[in-house]
């Protein structure tokens, strides 16, 4: 929440404005005309933004000339000085700061915990734990507040049980990590919740290597205990935590009103099982809920599509932007869960393609269906726009809550 | 002539082509991709696989 220091509320940066589900226009315009621009953000960086759907692409697959590297040697723009081993201890594990071999040998460690052949084991556990939420909101009877007791709750024990994290520690995880991602939060507070976060993890981490669990955290320590450090157990539980209940959970959230506001496709998605998995990809492209990827640096003169970026500078990639490029798809300023395009690049692309996006696509394709199913007539309690609570300074856009009812209630 | 490979150094295990075909794209225990015959019929899916694979792991040899 903005407002809890007193602080004026920063102007939101070009790369995270919306109206409602669609990207601020002035990015499309961009895209459109081929602009390659510097912008303002609050920290004081001024990165090149990126909007094209094939430019994008190039920047994101081509680690060597645009590098995740630059935050292990230099302070993130408005964050305390640090000696390069204080930033080297705070980014360890970090997937999102190595480039390759670093990244390639943490990443091997992890692929294989979130193939489509495991995630097929966890679907049964997935659908239980969808089930018994449903329960809940019903014996509790309408309205009820969506994000609270179904979009937020279900990804985030889907991720504590495959970690292997203590749900009952979730109020305080799930606060830090909003205060971590929310811009409008100051830097020391949000440098604050980083660093409390880390010593969480950092118990956790010492709990499982004195007597590894079975779940992610104790097959990384038993299988390969010897090849990591602890400060990247750390930094690696820290990273999959707040990725793992902060994505997903926005997607349920602001898809579910996305669908409310197209009852065909709605229909389409509670009544056919074959609908969901193409639904799925179309809501992940078109409200493409992580404004951007991490900030890359040019690692040379360059140019993108002829527009010269010299060797340091930053460049913001908008992927709602890139997702709406007519290059990609044809009409692509319109919802239609019938067509499943690929090649979107809401999980990214490139080496550092989101690790848990099987997990996400999962999580979705059961939760969608059942939460229709279970409430046919679901619908939101006030149609005011003026109501709505859209999070607008996190780094993954959402809902703040979204109140619903069902059945005969008002 | 066109051959499918798979470049499993390159691969980082994102598995959307087994998501967009599994007849052909398999991944190991470690998340690497396996194709499920030495020589592939490279079909549409084969290529939309290729297109739209995150690390560039897969290509199509003319």
């Amino acid at each position: 929440m903005a407002g809890t220091t007193g602080t004026v509320t920063p102007e939101l940066p070009l790369h995270m404005k919306r109206r409602r589900f669609d990207p601020a226009p002035e990015l499309g315009t961009m895209r459109d005309e081929g602009r390659i621009t510097r912008i303002r953000t609050p920290l004081g960086a001024e990165p090149w933004v990126v909007t094209r759907w094939s430019d994008v692409r190039e920047v994101l697959g081509d680690a060597q000339r645009f590098s995740n590297a630059w935050m292990r040697s230099r302070p993130m723009p408005g964050m305390a000085e640090r000696s390069p081993e204080e930033i080297a201890t705070l980014r360890a594990g970090n997937l999102l700061t190595y480039d390759p071999p670093e990244h390639t040998r943490l990443r091997r460690m992890l692929t294989g915990e979130f193939t489509g052949r495991r995630m097929r084991r966890l679907e049964p556990r997935v659908h239980e734990i969808v089930e018994s939420h449903l329960d809940a909101m019903e014996q509790a009877g309408s309205p009820a507040d969506l994000v609270a007791d179904f979009a937020l709750p279900v990804p985030s024990l889907v991720i504590c049980e495959l970690l292997g994290v203590p749900y009952e520690d979730r109020a305080e995880f799930q606060e830090r990590s909003g205060r971590l991602l929310n811009l409008s939060v100051p830097m020391a507070e949000r440098e604050a919740a980083g660093a409390e976060q880390r010593a969480y993890m950092a118990d956790l981490v010492a709990r499982e290597q004195a007597g590894p669990g079975d779940a992610l955290l104790g097959t990384l320590i038993r299988e390969h205990g010897d090849d990591i450090t602890t400060d990247e157990l750390i930094g690696i539980a820290g990273l999959l935590l707040i990725a793992g209940h902060e994505t997903t959970s926005n997607m349920l959230g602001l898809g579910t009103l996305a669908l409310l506001e197209h009852p065909d496709q709605l229909a389409l998605v509670r009544d056919d099982p074959e609908a969901i998995g193409p639904a799925v990809e179309e809501l992940l492209r078109w409200l493409s809920i992580v404004h951007s990827g991490t900030f890359k640096v040019a690692t040379e003169d360059t140019e993108i599509s002829g527009t010269r970026i010299p060797a340091g500078d930053l460049l913001l990639l908008s992927l709602p932007a890139a997702n709406r490029d007519p290059e990609l798809l044809a009409d692509p300023e319109t919802l239609d869960v019938r067509r499943g395009t690929l090649g979107h690049v809401a999980f990214g692309h490139g080496i550092h393609h989101c690790l848990g996006a099987p997990l996400a696509r999962m999580e979705m394709r059961i939760a969608f269906p059942a939460l229709l199913k279970r409430f046919p007539d679901l619908r939101v309690v006030s149609a005011d726009p003026a109501e709505e609570r859209f999070r607008s300074f996190t780094v993954v856009y959402g809902m703040e809550s979204l109140p619903v009812t069902w059945g005969g209630a008002p | 002539m066109s051959t499918l490979k798979a470049n499993r150094d390159v691969c980082i295990g994102a598995g959307v082509c087994v998501m967009t075909d599994h007849a052909v794209f398999d991944q190991d225990e470690d998340g690497i991709v396996t194709l499920s015959s030495a020589d592939p019929t490279v079909d549409d899916a084969v290529r939309g696989a290729v297109a739209s694979c995150p690390s560039g792991a897969l290509s199509i040899e003319e």
